[in-house]
Formats: C-alpha cells, structure tokens, sequence
C-alpha cells in the first residue's frame, strides 16, 4: 500500500498536506485511485468556494462510477488542478503527485484532526 | 443475507496469476479488469482481446421435436437456420410478451435426427431459464442438456480471426468461409462467428479442462485478457443490450429496440406473440450522446418535449472519448433530437441518436 508519511487522511480516502506557504493541497489516495479504476472526468469546486469539512465539494467518475471528494477540513479553494481536469488519468498514474484542489484553511490546526499514516494504513486493513 | 462463496470458471487461476481484479457477477467471481480497463478497451477496438465468458450457459435441446418446441419458445424462428452451423439472436418471453432472457440459438445437426440445437443464455439468469425451459418441453420429444462441462472464451477484434487462423491452421479454410452468426463445430470445439463488442471475432465454446491452454496460447499470441469491466462499455458503444439492466420482464422487445429479433411467421405461435400483437409498445428504446461535460449513468431522469424518459445503461465511452446511454424514451422523439438528462444536481444536454454508438472500430454517431 503506497501511503506517504508524509501526508495526512480523511476515512473517506482524500489526502491533505500542508504546504511551506500555509495552504492545504488535498487528493485522493493510490488506494481510492486504484479502487475506482481508470478516472474519466474530474469536476472540482470554484474557485474563491468555501467548504466546511466533511463537505462534497468535487466529483471523480471513474468508468465504474462516480464518487463524492469530501473537503478535508475547512477552508476557501484557491486553486484547482486543471492539468488532471484535462487528463484525469494523470490521477491513476500518481495519485499523490496529481493533487485535485488547493485550500487555505480556516484553521490549519485542523489538519491534526486527520488520521496519521500509521491510522489509515490501519483502516485500509480493517476494510480489506 | 446468506452470501455463498462465488463459483469459479475454469480459468480461474489464470485470471488470478495475471492480477485481475476479480467481481461477484452473478454469483461468479469474473475479472472485472487486469489493471486498466480503457486499455483493454481499445485492444478490442485496435487489435484483439479475449473475455472468460464460461458463466454464461450452454443448453443443448436434443430430440426429434427440438425444432418445433425453439419455435415455439423464442420469439425469434429457428427455423430461418437453413442449415447446421447457423446461429441466431432472440428474445425468450413470457406469455405477456415480457423478456425473459435473450439468447443465441444455434442449429447443430440439420436434418439428421435427432435434432440438435444449443441455446447460450445469461448467466443471471440460468437457473431461471433452465427451469422455465423444462417446464415449456411438456409434451415435446426432446432432451435439455445444461452443459456446464463447457467454458468459454469470446476472442474480439480486428484481428481475432487472423490470430485463430495461426492457431488452428487445420481449421482455417473452413473458418475463413464462416459468415456471421456461422458456427463450425470441430470435435468437441464450437466456432461461432458471433459477439458482444461490434468488432469482429469469435465465441468459442470447448470443454472446460482445455480452456486454459487455449487461453495461454491466446496469450502467447498477442491477445489481451479483458475483463467485464470493458465488455460493458464496447457492448454499450456497440448499442448492445445488457439483460437485467436495458431490459426485462417489464418490458417486450419493441420497448428495448429488438423488434428485428421477432419473427411474426404466420401460423407460428410462440410464447408470447399474443400479448405483443394485442399491446403496441408504448415506449422505445434511443441512444444519448451527451453534449455537456460529464458522465450519463444507468437510471437518470431524461426530459423530453414528449415527456419523461430514463437511461437503461450510462457510461464513459472510450473510442468516442465521450460519454454515451442507451435510454427508454417515449414515443415521439427522434434521433436529432436535443434532450435534457439529470444528472445529480444538474441538468445536462443530449443528442438522440440511433444506435450502434461505434461499429468496426469506427464511430457511427
């Protein structure tokens, strides 16, 4: 299972990672990747939208099906991956480097509310 | 509920060595893709795939009245088979003119008794099938053979029947002078010139303990193992139904675009006929291209300026790169037309169109 050490998890498989410049880059993780299959069409959250955590902010259909992208934590989108919204399959290739959103947290302390690494390494084993 | 452990084909273990991701389909673990369905997708389209399709089943009907009792079942005339090695399409009804099932029919024996013709329905819906079938054989000299001793390997594609001409040369000239729906049964392989893609190819019926050599050989050949995964979406471009999903008992084959697949022969009652010449169909069936960015799936509301429709089938069409529904639709609308499809919380444009979405590798719509 490809789970960086580095990066933080929502249980409904999006990653989150706080960034040098404060703001928040959030995907979905090579395990929500590789259960979808190939990716076909991304639509991602407007610019400027505020999102609660826990919110349905973003689409990922897959040519199995379409699945909801859960906000992480709160904050305002600032930037969305328009390179994968063009190839989406750049997110099959490399979920963690193909990131779908960027936010600036309402409180960047929230990012401790996710499971560590060690915890979603744990949910992926109950699941399976 | 009660989960039983899914069945498995006889290529099984090959599936598993190659890393397919495997699906409960219809009680049968089926490799739903091996790593990325869209490629396997266009291997179809570009060159040749290979599908396990051993979960579907053969039913021989054997017997001096075997002809006259499939005349009598499926909707469509068996006897429009002139010869041994010819195949058709039909719907199985019930006496409401709803679809039981859809099948393919193929004559084996031509005149030489007894009779001998094989019938390959869903998997889904074989246990019903069976016992549907026995039921209807009261009064007919016949025997049904389910033949689960068979397996089956769908081989698609362009090139699929170059390939299976270098693997079986001996079999070649008599393959090569197969038409459509023709069936060439060499000792105890069945050759059917028939499939579920819109590409060319074969269906090929062999004892279940052969399969997986065939298969490897397949492979050694340059065929890519495909899953269901990408036989629904090049059945969907292909404008194919899927049974369970584009039809049903609830419907009768006008109102799921298989009229051409009944024979209204005069004096032949099948099971059925009556209810469908007393009931015009009161819906049919059109494809939708979708207009907006996005993606159409099963059951979503259409609107129409006819009125109310839905989408049977829905998906992400790779060789249109596109997103494609076959659709219920009310009388009135005609290919051309712009309609409006739900799609969770908006509300997307699509074009009517006639299918097949994709013939031949080539896109038609």
């Amino acid at each position: 299972m490809n789970i960086p050490d580095t990066l933080r998890y929502a249980a409904s498989h999006e990653w989150a990672r706080l960034d040098a410049d404060g703001l928040v880059t959030v995907g979905i993780t090579d395990h929500a990747q590789s259960q979808l299959g190939d990716i076909v069409f991304l639509e991602l959250p407007a610019i400027g939208r505020s999102v609660a955590a826990g919110e349905e902010c973003a689409v990922v259909e897959s040519v199995k099906a379409a699945s909801d992208i859960y906000a992480p934590i709160a904050g305002e989108i600032v930037r969305v991956n328009q390179a994968a919204v063009d190839n989406p399959e750049l997110v099959n290739q490399d979920a963690y480097q193909h990131a779908l959103f960027v936010l600036k947290p309402d409180n960047p302390a929230d990012l401790d509310t996710l499971l560590t690494p060690a915890q979603y390494r744990a949910q992926l084993e109950a699941e399976a | 509920m009660l989960r039983q452990t899914p069945r498995q084909t006889p290529l099984f273990d090959d599936h598993r060595a190659a890393g397919a991701r495997l699906t409960d389909f219809a009680g049968w673990a089926m490799p739903l893709h091996y790593g990325s369905q869209l490629e396997e997708h266009h291997a179809v389209r570009r060159h040749a795939g290979m599908f396990d399709v051993s979960h579907m089943l053969a039913i021989d009907v054997v017997g001096t009245d075997a002809e006259a009792y499939l005349r009598r079942l499926l909707a469509n005339d068996v006897a429009r088979l002139a010869a041994a090695g010819r195949a058709l399409y039909s719907c199985l009804l019930d006496p409401h003119g709803g679809v039981l099932d859809d099948v393919i029919a193929y004559r084996l024996d031509a005149s030489a008794p007894p009779a001998r013709f094989r019938v390959v329905v869903n998997a889904g819906r074989a246990d019903a099938d069976l016992d549907w079938m026995q039921r209807q054989a009261t009064g007919f000299a016949l025997e049904l053979h389910p033949r689960r001793d068979l397996a089956m390997i769908a081989l698609q594609g362009p090139a699929a029947r170059a390939l299976a001409d270098g693997l079986w040369p001996e079999l070649a000239p008599a393959l090569a002078g197969l038409a459509r729906f023709g069936a060439l049964e060499a000792d105890a392989m069945l050759v059917a010139r028939t499939g579920y893609t819109g590409e060319d190819g074969y269906e090929i019926m062999l004892p279940g303990a052969t399969a997986p050599m065939l298969w490897q050989r397949l492979r050694d050949a340059g065929v890519r193992p495909c899953g269901l995964g990408a036989r629904d979406t090049l059945r969907l471009e292909a404008g194919m139904n899927l049974y369970g999903q584009d039809m049903d008992a609830n419907v009768t084959p006008a109102e799921c675009g298989l009229s051409w697949t009944v024979a209204f022969t005069p004096g032949r009652d099948f099971i059925g006929r009556a209810a469908l010449e007393s009931k015009p169909p009161n819906r049919q069936q059109l494809g939708l291209v979708l207009l907006d960015r996005g993606v159409l799936r099963a059951h979503q509301r259409v609107l129409c300026a006819q009125g109310e429709g839905e989408t049977t089938s829905g998906g992400f069409a790779p060789t249109l790169n596109g997103s494609i529904a076959l659709a219920r639709l009310p009388l009135g609308v005609v290919p051309g037309d712009t309609v409006r499809v739900q799609v969770r919380d908006k509300s997307l444009a699509a074009r009517v169109v006639r299918p097949p979405f994709v013939r031949h590798g080539k896109v038609l719509v």
